[in-house]
This record gives C-alpha cells, sequence and structure tokens, in this order.
C-alpha cells in the first residue's frame, strides 16, 4: 500500500517534470507558433481564393469589349485553372517543394492577369465600364489583400523558424521532428534586378 | 580629450541607427479622430472633423479616423496604410469596424495619394469598389480644387452613410438612450439626407458636376449634420453632442483588425 502508494506519488513527480522540462524546451511555444502559422496560411489561401473567385466575371466582362484579345484572356483562364486545381493540403507548409510549386502557379496566375490589364489600357470603352471599374477595385484590393497576408505569414513563420534553430528549443524540434517552414521569396528576382528595356512606339 | 571623442562616436553612431530607421515615414501617436501632420486644416476645420467623429463613434461605436500626412515616400500609400492601421486598431475588437481615411499631399502619383483602409468588419457595406467611388467621385472633385475640409467632409460623410446601411452592435452606453430616442417619431430628415448623400456616390459619371460647386462648403454643415443624426438614428443632428470638449485624452483604438481591404486612389 505505501510501496504503491510511493510509486503513483513518483510517477506523478517524474511526470510534472516532464511537462516542466518540455515547456521549458519550448514544447507549447511551438504549439502556439504552429497554430499562429496555419492561422496565417489560411489567410493566405482564402485570399487567393477571393482573387480566383473574381477573375470569371472579369474575364467575361473584358470579353465584352477587347473579344479579339483572345490569347491575353486565356492566358488568364489557364492560370486559374492551375492555380485552382493545385490541392492545397496543410502539408504544403511542411514540404518546401509543394509550397514553391503553390507560390509558381500563384505567381503565374498574377503575371497572366497583370499582362491583362496591360491590354485593357486600350479599351478607353471597357476602362469607363462601371462593372468593370468596380470588378478592377476589388482586384485591386484583393491583390493588397493577398500582399498583406503573405507579409503576415512571413513574420509568423520567421517567429517559428527562428524557434527552431536557436539553443536549447532545437532540441526540442530535433526531438520532435520539427523543421524549419518554407517561406515566399521574390518570385522573379532576375526580372526584378534587371531593369525593362522602354521602347517608344514606331 | 579621448571623453569627448567618445561622446561623438556614441552621437554619430545614434544619429546613424535614427538614419537607418528613419527610412520609413513613423507612424504617429493615436491622440483623435482626425491627425493632420500636412497642415492641410485650419484649427477650426479640425476642431469641427474631430467634434463629429467623435460624436459618430459615441452613438454608432463604429470608428472612422482622419489621417494627413505629407508623404510615405518610399512605401507606397497601401504600405504604409497597414502599418499605420496595425498600430492603431481602429474599430472595435471582434467587429472590427473601424475605417482609416488617408491622405498623402505630396505622394507622386505611382505610390498614389488617397487610401481608405476597411476593417475587416465593414468590408460588406464598405466594398473595395464603393471605397475605390468615395475616394474617386466624392473626395477628389474637392481636392482638386484645393478644398481639403469639403472633400475630407463630404468623404466622411459617405463612409458613415454607408456604414450606417449595417447594424453594428450598439456602444454600451448608448442602449438606453436608444430607447428614449426612438419614441421622438421617424427620423425622415436624416433618411433623405443619407439618401442625397448616397445618390452622389453612386451617380455614374457625373464628376463634372460634382466638381463645379454642386458639394461646395454650403453642403459640407449639411452633411456633418446628417454623419450625426443617422448614427443615432433619432435625428439629434448638430453639434450639440456630448464626448467632444474633453479632447484628446483617453482615446485608443479599440482593438479591431484589418487585413489590407479598401482601395486608393488620386486626385
Amino acid at each position: 500500500m505505501t510501496l504503491n502508494g510511493f510509486a503513483r506519488a513518483s510517477q506523478m513527480l517524474l511526470a510534472f517534470a516532464m511537462a516542466a522540462l518540455l515547456s521549458g524546451c519550448g514544447y507549447n511555444q511551438f504549439q502556439t507558433k504552429d497554430e499562429a502559422v496555419k492561422a496565417a496560411w489560411g489567410e493566405v489561401v482564402n485570399q487567393y481564393q477571393r482573387r480566383a473567385d473574381l477573375i470569371p466575371n472579369l474575364v467575361n466582362t473584358v470579353k465584352g469589349y477587347a473579344s479579339h484579345e483572345r490569347e491575353t484572356l486565356e492566358a488568364v483562364t489557364r492560370a486559374r485553372a492551375a492555380a485552382t486545381s493545385f490541392q492545397i493540403t496543410p502539408e504544403v507548409l511542411n514540404n518546401p517543394q509543394a509550397f514553391q510549386k503553390f507560390q509558381q502557379v500563384q505567381g503565374e496566375l498574377s503575371g497572366a492577369l497583370s499582362r491583362l490589364m496591360v491590354v485593357v489600357e486600350k479599351y478607353p470603352d471597357l476602362k469607363a465600364d462601371a462593372s468593370f471599374r468596380d470588378l478592377q477595385s476589388q482586384l485591386e484590393g484583393t491583390e493588397n489583400r493577398i500582399t498583406v497576408a503573405r507579409q503576415r505569414y512571413i513574420v509568423s513563420v520567421q517567429e517559428y523558424n527562428v524557434h527552431v534553430r536557436s539553443f536549447p528549443t532545437n532540441l526540442t524540434a530535433m526531438m520532435f521532428g520539427y523543421d524549419v517552414k518554407p517561406s515566399f521569396t521574390v518570385e522573379n528576382e532576375k526580372a526584378i534586378s534587371t531593369a525593362p528595356t522602354v521602347e517608344f512606339g514606331k | 580629450m579621448t571623453l569627448l571623442r567618445l561622446f561623438w562616436t556614441a552621437v554619430l553612431a545614434l544619429a546613424l541607427a535614427g538614419a537607418a530607421q528613419a527610412q520609413f515615414v513613423p507612424v504617429p501617436a493615436l491622440t483623435g479622430h482626425v491627425t493632420d501632420q500636412a497642415g492641410m486644416l485650419t484649427p477650426d476645420q479640425h476642431a469641427k472633423l474631430e467634434a463629429v467623429l467623435t460624436d459618430y463613434e459615441a452613438k454608432s461605436g463604429s470608428q472612422i479616423a482622419v489621417l494627413l500626412v505629407k508623404t510615405t515616400e518610399p512605401e507606397a500609400i497601401e504600405q504604409y496604410g497597414i502599418r499605420v492601421v496595425d498600430q492603431w486598431k481602429l474599430g472595435r475588437k471582434g467587429i472590427d469596424d473601424g475605417v482609416l481615411l488617408l491622405v498623402a499631399r505630396d505622394n507622386p502619383s505611382a505610390l498614389r495619394r488617397l487610401r481608405i483602409e476597411a476593417g475587416r468588419g465593414v468590408q460588406g457595406v464598405l466594398t473595395d469598389a464603393q471605397s475605390k467611388r468615395i475616394l474617386q467621385d466624392v473626395i477628389a472633385p474637392h481636392f482638386r480644387q484645393e478644398a481639403y475640409y469639403d472633400g475630407l467632409v463630404a468623404g466622411v460623410g459617405a463612409i458613415a452613410t454607408l456604414l450606417n446601411k449595417e447594424l453594428f452592435p450598439a456602444p454600451p452606453q448608448q442602449a438606453q438612450r436608444q430607447v428614449q430616442q426612438d419614441e421622438g417619431g421617424l427620423p425622415l430628415l436624416p433618411l433623405i439626407i443619407g439618401a442625397f448623400v448616397l445618390m452622389s456616390i453612386f451617380r455614374p459619371r457625373r464628376r463634372s458636376r460634382l466638381s463645379r460647386g454642386g458639394w461646395g462648403s454650403g453642403a459640407t454643415g449639411f452633411i456633418l449634420g446628417s454623419i450625426l443624426s443617422n448614427a443615432g438614428r433619432g435625428g439629434v443632428g448638430g453639434f450639440g453632442g456630448g464626448g467632444f470638449g474633453g479632447g484628446g485624452g483617453g482615446f485608443g483604438g479599440g482593438g479591431g483588425g484589418f487585413d489590407g481591404g479598401g482601395a486608393s486612389g488620386d486626385w
């Protein structure tokens, strides 16, 4: 009886010690930060989805005025299809390749959209169209939301990754197999570092 | 001697550190609903606008703030704007009914000069498209004539009118007052004025008339009154209400969240 009680007491003590040790090693913080990263990621996906939802309307409106810009319009539709068909699972966050792929398909859609917006400049009637103006401002707002969501994701990942790599929490990370999470990078560094050539019309 | 040199080195180091930080325009401290760092408003106009927005918050609970700065360079106005609202946290926590109207007077046009940051909670009524219309069709015509005060009043009026379309929870002390006010008959006049303001927003492409003085300074008092009476939904109107007079003490953001929604524009 007393022996049993002693064993139980020491077991409890051990459990307490383990718990203290774990929280001392930042185990709980890992959980908090991991959830923060997931929430920030949810916002990113949400805003990209919002953009994808705007596109069919946008394409239809542009089509009404600029039907012979077929190539540009089809490029947007194709890029949207590619972006939405890419499955976004929570594993994306722990898989740098999948993350890269996600960033790439969304980047392609961004490129196709900005080309469309350049083409649109040639059509004053379209630019004056009330529903187009509304769609354009919604798209602008959503692009800004994406920027903000990405930035917040970058910050939360940074906090997580610092935790993974700094001592002593890196030991906990090693023990439980927590790895640094991928973050957004500037997609086309080359394109940014080389100045665009400006050609004036012939 | 060496001490002096040490001192100067320290000063220099501090100055350098300061310069590195001063790359971006700092976010001013939130002291009132109206923050004018560009000197675009006279003290009288400043006080009037502040009084109206203070009263609006007291009656509706929603926070609308106006920030006027000289420039946001090298950042674009969107990047500066989200930093401001992240720090200020306009709107009530969980309801997220804050709105920031931001003007960067001397920004180059590539960085934009006007911005509305809409809190998460108001985006149902103050959509991006509507924010854009307010900037382009309501505010810009006044600003083109350098009638900054009129433009701000009209813009704030349009924002408030839109916010009034959604019933946000009333502020706590308001709950009882509203019961009394509701007995005072139908609030017809504010409704009519509200509709008038709305019409001006949605009147398609008649900017020229707007700018020709349809919303001249005579209208601003009118709009200001309508903001208030609409907010109370009881038709008190005017500037009489409490809240102002005490001044800046104790004003702060309520913890509202922003996600970058809104619109940018120019004049």
